[in-house]
């Protein structure tokens, strides 16, 4: 029973991203989106909450930021809204820590 | 919302005549909407309209009149960069008047 | 300028996740007209707003981080980074836009308007102001 967890927002302005990694269980995924690809940033302090999991952070996020890949943790996958439909679709359920 | 006929096309407007979409702007709707205030386009209007289009792309803001007044005076000379001159080309307000022939929002902080 | 108030404008959110850094920009755009000596800080998320290369077009938003090269225009001169939340975020000052304003004085030499300062220092700025809007 696989679910995709969605954070929203910056790491470090709400504990969203805290909390959903925390909950996450095996085969779990998070995906990144909106203020929350801040989390997918290397070399910065919130880094270490993505350990260990599957995450994905939504492309057209990343560049309204001016985020480039280079400056991903490694490993992140990067997807596009039809990337972001294919997880919805992948998991038996989707939370979004609003 | 409203509208103005340019050569056949219509373009959309709001409820104080800007363009809806600054996108469809083009000469003669500028030139349509000028003729409605009573206004002749002169080449030294096309240097400021041009100017606050330029300005936009690159900006992406319509400058307040005091900027404007000042980019003109270092781009187009001290004397065109004054009030008086601009007042004179658009009578109802440099930013005001020429935004709106350029196709551009109303300036920020414009009442 | 001796009865100029000191406006300070202090960002700590992100841009596009929230209106607030597109609303500071805007309030500080309109009151520029009003001749007051106007100073900006980006600190917390903040700093996001200030980030180069952003591009908006996959999101259906406008992309408002070319207007904070028009500050100088508006004479604006005096943008504090906060130095601790750069850092905590993995960037640098490489990462952020280069914002300069011309001297008039100096035959409209251009200056950086950017200055990074660590908390500590953040903290005596804010200190000598008049009056602080916070967005």
């Amino acid at each position: 029973m696989a679910m995709l967890h969605v954070v929203n927002k910056s790491p470090y302005d709400a504990c969203n991203l805290n909390t959903a990694s925390s909950i996450m269980k095996e085969g779990d995924q998070l995906l990144l989106i909106e203020d929350g690809v801040y989390g997918a940033m290397k070399n910065a302090k919130a880094e270490s909450l993505l350990n260990g999991l599957k995450v994905s952070v939504l492309g057209p996020d990343l560049a309204a930021r001016g985020i480039s890949q280079d400056k991903l943790v490694d490993g992140i996958d990067v997807v596009d809204y039809a990337g972001f439909v294919d997880l919805v679709e992948a998991n038996d359920k989707v939370q979004s820590w609003l | 919302m409203g509208s103005i006929e340019a050569n056949g096309k219509t373009y959309e407007t709001d409820e104080e005549g800007y363009l809806a979409d600054l996108n469809s702007w083009d000469k003669d709707v500028a030139e349509v909407m000028a003729k409605i205030d009573d206004c002749e386009l002169t080449d030294n209007h096309w240097e400021v309209i041009n100017f606050l289009r330029e300005y936009y792309e690159e900006y992406q803001i319509a400058p307040a009149v005091r900027v404007l007044t000042k980019a003109i005076g270092k781009k187009l000379g001290k004397d065109k960069g004054n009030s008086k001159y601009l007042y004179e080309l658009f009578p109802y307000g440099p930013a005001k008047q020429a935004c709106k022939y350029a196709g551009l929002p109303k300036p920020t902080g414009c009442v | 300028m001796s009865d100029a108030k000191k406006f300070m404008y202090i960002n700590r959110k992100a841009p596009y996740g929230t209106i607030y850094a597109w609303e500071s920009l805007e309030v500080v755009l309109i009151g520029a007209a009003f001749e007051q000596d106007v100073s900006l800080a980006f600190m917390d998320d903040g700093v996001y707003q200030l980030t180069k290369g952003q591009d908006t077009s996959g999101i259906g938003m406008k992309n408002f981080s070319p207007t904070y090269s028009a500050l100088g225009d508006y004479e604006v001169s005096k943008i504090y980074v906060e130095k601790e939340s750069l850092e905590e975020r993995g960037l640098t000052l490489d990462d952020l836009q280069h914002l300069v304003w011309e001297d008039e004085d100096e035959d409209y030499a251009e200056k950086d308007s950017i200055r990074l300062v660590s908390r500590a220092e953040l903290a005596d700025v804010l200190a000598g102001q008049d009056v602080l809007f916070n967005f």
